[in-house]
């Protein structure tokens, strides 16, 4: 190999055919190592920023986890799984809070991800009708989601106060009840907390679903039709199978969000009344960066995220079990 | 879902009959009779529209009118005062908030999508060393929760000296790996011919990337800048933990310190909010179709 190298002279004396050889060999090796060299100079910018900000902190936070890690004090003793063990067991100052935010966490979930599954796709289907200025009601239901979480909630809280918000009043000219403490008391504030994260994102899934909806081709539900299948009939058989691309991600996403809800409880009933609508990231944040009790709140995002990881686990083979019943039959 | 991950993606979506037209789908199911059609249509927009528009009128209201029991729709005395309020007040500038937030959601994104893509070009095209590893590992931490990185991420980012900084609601956030497995996704999808014919005419590998790839690939950046300016923009934890003082803060962040000072003053409430909310409703509306194709392409694609 090095012989090669040295000169071409030598390549030359060997012969013309295999020397070219070599030199393309060489060169290829070459053009190889141009080409890793190019591909590690295109990747670094972002693995720069993947190490310090994702594998580092997982890193950090399972040894963060193993410590009694407290900002302000100046030792951070190993203690093991302690951290662990006192949630578990209950000894931690922290687990009654925490068992709670994850209950809470779990009905809000519960709660949401069906009307956030379902709501959407009404609407969806009602939009891919055809009628004039469609684009512009889907702009329209998309609209609060682009206001962000922050403006949507502070708006709600003044619209569902006790004494002077518009809901009250209207459903008291409704001769219902006209003084619902929709933030202060359970359960309202679940029902407040719930339908304003719908208001909120009914659009971004609704869109989803719509662009899937003009996927599915029009034949299908000619056929559909020749064959005497009525509306109920085309949807099962028809618009369903037809959304089963975007229903993965659709749930995922949904269940994503409503695991993860914080700002609409912070702001709007401050986990409230008590600690009852405290979320598990809530409680997470309020430990480790109100409190500054780091090591708790790492080994609480640790069982909260195997909580979610088996969730995750659980909703990727519901999906994966019916698309294998679809495909047999 | 690993096993999705090796087999050849789609190709790059070109409009199909059924969206060319997306005003006129052709021979739709014969749908919803028409008064029921616009009745439905009709709720939904009251129901969309009002709490807006009641928003607007609660901020040009005097403090009394806006706490009145009985709904006013339009403000007896209109007044600007509570903007002036709040616009005067050194502990909650919203017009500041309002360009941080911009610019903290603009530069996340065009920092995702300049990282991304050059990532994602070298994972979907280069041959090197140490490529399968590297990948697995990045789409490995798109199953983890964020919620692991929120404390360790707070600790590091304060051993940087960003706590309080731009940059801590700026740079953290694009290290995820949503957006290279996106790109990776859409380039394998992409001919490789255009890309050989140009190498072979001798553009080198950068000019290649800039004038082949990423011209064809400008519906698939566009999603992600939008996906990641909507993520950055709704964000909310965060930005509420990092940023601390007034001038520092971004609109979730200083909303929440907004409210937390008038828990009952809704005439100033509303005004921050409308404050926060106009800019970005105007910027909607010219590029609304952009932001919900976005969205929707997103979804398809997942």
């Amino acid at each position: 190999m090095s012989n090669t190298e040295l000169s071409p002279t030598t390549a030359a004396g060997v012969g013309a055919t295999s020397g070219s050889a070599e030199v393309r060999r060489a060169e290829r090796d070459t053009a190889r190592r141009a080409e890793a060299r190019d591909a590690y100079l295109l990747l670094a910018p972002y693995l720069v920023l993947f190490l310090v900000f994702v594998i580092a902190p997982i890193v950090f936070g399972v040894w963060i986890s193993l410590h009694e890690y407290d900002y302000s004090l100046p030792s951070k003793p190993f203690i093991g799984l302690d951290n662990y063990s006192g949630l578990l067991n209950g000894s931690s100052p922290f687990a009654a809070l925490f068992w709670q935010s994850m209950r809470a966490t779990w009905l809000f979930t519960v709660l949401s991800v069906p009307l956030l599954l379902v709501i959407p796709l009404l609407v969806a289907l009602v939009m891919n009708q055809r009628f004039r200025g469609r684009n512009l009601f889907r702009a329209l239901y998309f609209a609060p989601y682009v206001l962000g979480v922050a403006v949507v909630s502070v708006l709600w809280r003044y619209l569902l106060d006790t004494n002077i918000g518009l809901v009250n009043h209207y459903l008291g000219l409704l001769g219902l009840p006209d003084n619902i403490p929709w933030l202060t008391q359970l359960p309202w504030g679940w029902a407040s907390l719930v339908g304003v994260t719908v208001w909120w994102t009914l659009g971004f899934n609704a869109v989803i679903y719509l662009a899937a909806l003009q996927e599915i081709s029009a034949d299908l539900y000619e056929a559909a039709r020749v064959d005497g299948a009525g509306a109920w009939h085309r949807f099962r058989y028809v618009t369903l199978p037809g959304l089963r691309p975007v229903l993965l991600f659709v749930t995922s996403v949904t269940i994503i969000a409503s695991v993860n809800m914080f700002g609409q409880s912070f702001l709007m009933t401050a986990g409230g009344p008590g600690t009852a609508t405290r979320t598990a990231i809530y409680q997470i944040a309020d430990t480790g960066l109100t409190n500054f009790n780091s090591g708790a709140a790492s080994a609480m995002s640790m069982i909260f995220s195997f909580f979610l990881m088996l969730v995750s686990v659980v909703v990727f083979f519901l999906f994966r079990d019916r698309d294998a019943a679809g495909g047999a039959q | 879902m690993s096993s999705t991950l090796e087999t050849p993606p789609d190709t790059p979506r070109r409009p199909r009959a059924s969206e060319r037209s997306s005003s006129e789908p052709v021979g739709r199911p014969r749908g919803l009779r028409r008064p029921l059609l616009y009745g439905v249509l009709g709720l939904l927009t009251l129901l969309f529209v009002s709490p807006l528009i009641y928003m607007v009128s609660t901020s040009f209201k005097t403090t009394s009118d806006a706490a009145s029991p009985t709904p006013l729709w339009i403000p007896p005395e209109p007044t600007s005062a509570a903007f002036e309020s709040i616009i005067g007040n050194e502990a909650t500038p919203v017009m500041r908030w309002l360009i941080s937030s911009l610019l903290a959601a603009t530069l996340q994104s065009v920092l995702i999508v300049a990282t991304a893509s050059l990532a994602a070009y070298a994972l979907a095209r280069l041959e090197f060393p140490g490529k399968r590893t590297i990948f697995a590992i990045i789409i490995a931490t798109l199953f983890i929760p964020p919620v692991i990185l929120l404390i360790p991420n707070y600790l590091i980012v304060g051993r940087l000296g960003w706590l309080d900084t731009l940059a801590a609601v700026v740079v953290p956030g694009a290290a995820g790996a949503f957006g290279v497995f996106f790109l990776r996704q859409f380039f394998l999808g992409l001919p490789r011919e255009l890309e050989e014919a140009a190498f072979l005419d001798g553009a080198s590998r950068w000019r290649t990337f800039t004038s082949i790839v990423l011209p064809l690939s400008r519906p698939a950046l566009v999603t992600l800048a939008m996906l990641s300016f909507l993520t950055n923009w709704n964000d909310f934890l965060w930005p509420v933990y990092v940023l601390f003082s007034p001038e520092n803060q971004t609109l979730p962040a200083g909303l929440s310190t907004l409210q937390n000072a008038n828990a009952v003053r809704y005439d100033l409430l509303m005004a921050g909010a409308l404050l926060a909310s106009a800019p970005v409703l105007v910027l909607y509306s010219a590029a609304q179709r952009y932001v919900v194709e976005g969205v929707s392409r997103a979804g398809l694609k997942g």
